[in-house]
């Protein structure tokens, strides 16, 4: 049985914290704890491990074609809790959150579902389609286990903002801006008003997602946030060398995603 | 008396609820709040009424269908004439309310998604009368099926977007449809087709939709002298037969939802959601889907593109739960051998949708005796099924 450490307990910073995204089984288990072996070797203090639906409303194009392929290789919600101590025995030391639709947990069985998390040792769990109203229950199941419970707010959030940033658990993740997941050119001015509300009521790190794209983003979002959340860049860097680890050669792609990661994020 | 549902988090019992990224919450919470205030407003209900009568052509007739009667030798049948309404469906009834609701709180862009294409033809129609901008999703194994209604929506000035996602049906369409909205919810009104999706989506559609259950009490009751024993209606996301059933759940009649068995629901190709399906949530709200072992929803089958749909509205989920609704289910053959029943005998070319409702009702109508009535919501007409209709009874020839 692995030794749990509580999330906070395991950050090792509260701010400047790079939070990367990928997909449990994109392109395949094996290859999912390699990519995350080089997002630590990069800088990551956090690992938001995806899991694959079939209908994942808050994504867009780049991380549905993830979970297709995790799908594909037969991934679940069971399967990828099971891959956390193997990325322990891989060397992967910081947190990992798992991020998933409520459906697969909701068929699961909430208990199982945290016994899961408890015994394989994952730190936090984020649910994007489970709001603060219907959440009660989670979170409380949720603090029981010592697993902290993500939560969301949107720049649309308004008044809601103030509770869920003081319920926060672990940290907060704000979303940049309406819409779904992906890379986008330009993060508006007014995402910097949004996280200073948001930091203005939160007791956890502040961390930015959707829409980050590039070095400069990392930069402009550290001026202002705790961290930034990289999902679709990342997720495209993984897609961009499927040929290569489909011909052997996984090194050298590998490699070059290490060196992609930590240009984007220096 | 029953208990007034859904309950202030949006909940039927155990279903419904929203389940959705936290962006749509503030834009669900003023749906709410404008969705109140409109109905408690006696202009908004009256002009709601008014564009029902003017423009849609309601009261839609309670046709006796005497020769299917004499035919079957058993209940007295009638039909809620719900084709003749504006547009060929009852989709129209919750399009004109959700039309209105979008005007009033100065939206003017609207977006909607469909299956068999009523519920977007339905959209572009009162996009057209209202002077809103309409962009309908749609999936495209749909757009192959129901070409006729593609065009009619484009001809009323709406962009339909095709979805390849999936099984490019009424699921992707909705998933597509919930994607866009909320990356644009501050401007654009979705018009959900259904009474499925969050809170208080269901709720607003049955509620435009109750005109139908209403107009057939009242309709009834001047040529019956007692309610109908049975009422039948279709089921895809339930929206038809939830503005059929609500006026009627306290009252006495038996309520039967008809699902679609596809190729038989011991296939893997149905849509029958509550016969074969388990609790779970699917676009944003907590009720009855088809989906596999880890929770990933599966691709439904029917050969009708309006019921190919893997979730059901969440009241029906309730109903099915407390037993107040029975729910079968019909198969393809057994409802194109429906169709063109009633086809032969009343000159009536039924939507295959409608056909799955005639078809239970016609299994037991036989057994039923003669002092004894049926109604069946005759939900939409078979114009837009033509393609799919010639291709069949071409190949049973």
């Amino acid at each position: 049985m692995l030794t749990k450490t509580s999330f906070q307990g395991k950050l090792t910073k509260t701010d400047d914290l790079f939070i990367p995204f990928i997909v449990a089984g994109d392109p395949s288990p094996e290859l999912t704890i390699e990519f995350a072996l080089r997002l630590q070797e990069a800088g990551a203090d956090v690992l938001e491990l995806g899991i694959p639906y079939s209908d994942p409303l808050a994504d867009g194009p780049t991380i549905q074609r993830a979970a297709k392929r995790a799908l594909k290789n037969d991934m679940s919600l069971t399967k990828a809790i099971k891959l956390v101590p193997q990325l322990r025995r891989a060397g992967v030391e910081i947190p990992v959150v798992i991020f998933t639709y409520f459906n697969p947990v909701l068929q699961l069985g909430y208990q199982r579902f945290f016994e899961l998390l408890d015994e394989n040792g994952a730190e936090g769990v984020l649910i994007p389609d489970l709001p603060y109203e219907e959440s009660e229950e989670i979170r409380k199941l949720a603090a029981d286990r010592n697993v902290e419970f993500i939560s969301l707010v949107a720049p649309n959030s308004d008044t809601r903002i103030k509770q869920i940033a003081e319920d926060a658990k672990g940290f907060l993740y704000c979303v940049s801006t309406l819409g779904v997941t992906g890379e986008r050119n330009d993060m508006s001015a007014d995402v910097l008003t949004f996280i200073k509300k948001v930091k203005e009521h939160s007791s956890v790190p502040v961390a930015v997602g959707f829409g980050i794209s590039t070095n400069q983003h990392v930069k402009l979002v550290r001026e202002h946030a705790d961290g930034v959340i990289i999902g679709s860049k990342i997720i495209r860097l993984i897609e961009d060398k499927l040929e290569e680890l489909e011909n052997g050669a996984e090194a050298e792609a590998l490699d070059r995603f290490y060196q992609e990661v930590h240009e984007l994020v220096k | 008396m029953l208990q007034v549902f859904p309950d202030v988090k949006g909940r039927f019992g155990d279903f419904g609820g929203k389940y959705v990224p936290e962006t749509l919450m503030g834009p669900l919470q003023e749906l709410e709040e404008e969705l109140t205030k409109a109905m408690g407003d006696p202009d908004f209900v009256q002009e709601y009424h008014n564009v029902l009568k003017e423009y849609a052509g309601r009261p839609t007739s309670l046709s006796f269908a005497d020769q299917m009667t004499e035919h079957l030798g058993g209940a007295k049948i009638y039909l809620k004439r719900e084709d003749l309404n504006h547009t060929g469906a009852h989709k129209m009834n919750n399009a004109i309310g959700q039309g209105l609701l979008a005007k009033r709180m100065g939206k003017k862009k609207i977006i909607a998604e469909t299956g068999a294409g009523q519920h977007g033809v339905a959209s572009a129609t009162v996009a057209a009368k209202f002077g809103l901008e309409c962009q309908v999703y749609m999936g495209e194994e749909d757009i192959r099926r129901q070409e006729l209604n593609v065009f009619r929506m484009k001809l009323l000035g709406a962009k339909v977007i095709p979805v390849s996602s999936g099984n490019g049906t009424l699921k992707d369409a909705t998933n597509e449809a919930i994607r866009y909205w909320v990356a644009n919810c501050e401007d654009h009104f979705y018009l959900i087709g259904s009474v499925v999706g969050p809170h208080p989506y269901p709720k607003m559609v049955r509620d435009f939709q109750r005109v139908i259950g209403d107009e057939s009490k009242q309709q009834f009751l001047e040529v019956e002298t007692n309610m109908p024993d049975r009422i039948y209606a279709c089921v895809g996301g339930g929206s038809n037969a939830m503005g059929m059933f609500y006026p009627f759940l306290e009252g006495s009649p038996e309520l039967i939802g008809v699902e679609a068995a596809g190729k038989g629901i011991d296939t893997p190709e149905h849509a029958a959601t509550l016969t074969k399906g388990n609790p779970g949530v699917i676009h944003g709200s907590l009720t009855y889907l088809m989906q596999d072992e880890n929770g990933q929803i599966t691709e439904p089958y029917s050969i009708s593109a309006g019921l190919d749909y893997p979730g059901i509205g969440p009241e029906h989920a309730h109903l099915f739960q407390t037993k107040r609704v029975r729910y079968e289910s019909i198969t393809d053959q057994e409802a194109l051998d429906a169709l063109k029943l009633l086809t032969e005998q009343e000159g009536i070319i039924p939507a295959i949708e409608s056909a799955h409702a005639l078809a239970q009702a016609f299994k037991e109508a036989g057994e039923m005796s003669s002092d004894q009535t049926i109604l069946i919501n005759l939900s939409g007409r078979g114009d837009k099924d033509m393609s799919t209709l010639m291709e069949h009874f071409q190949e049973e020839k």
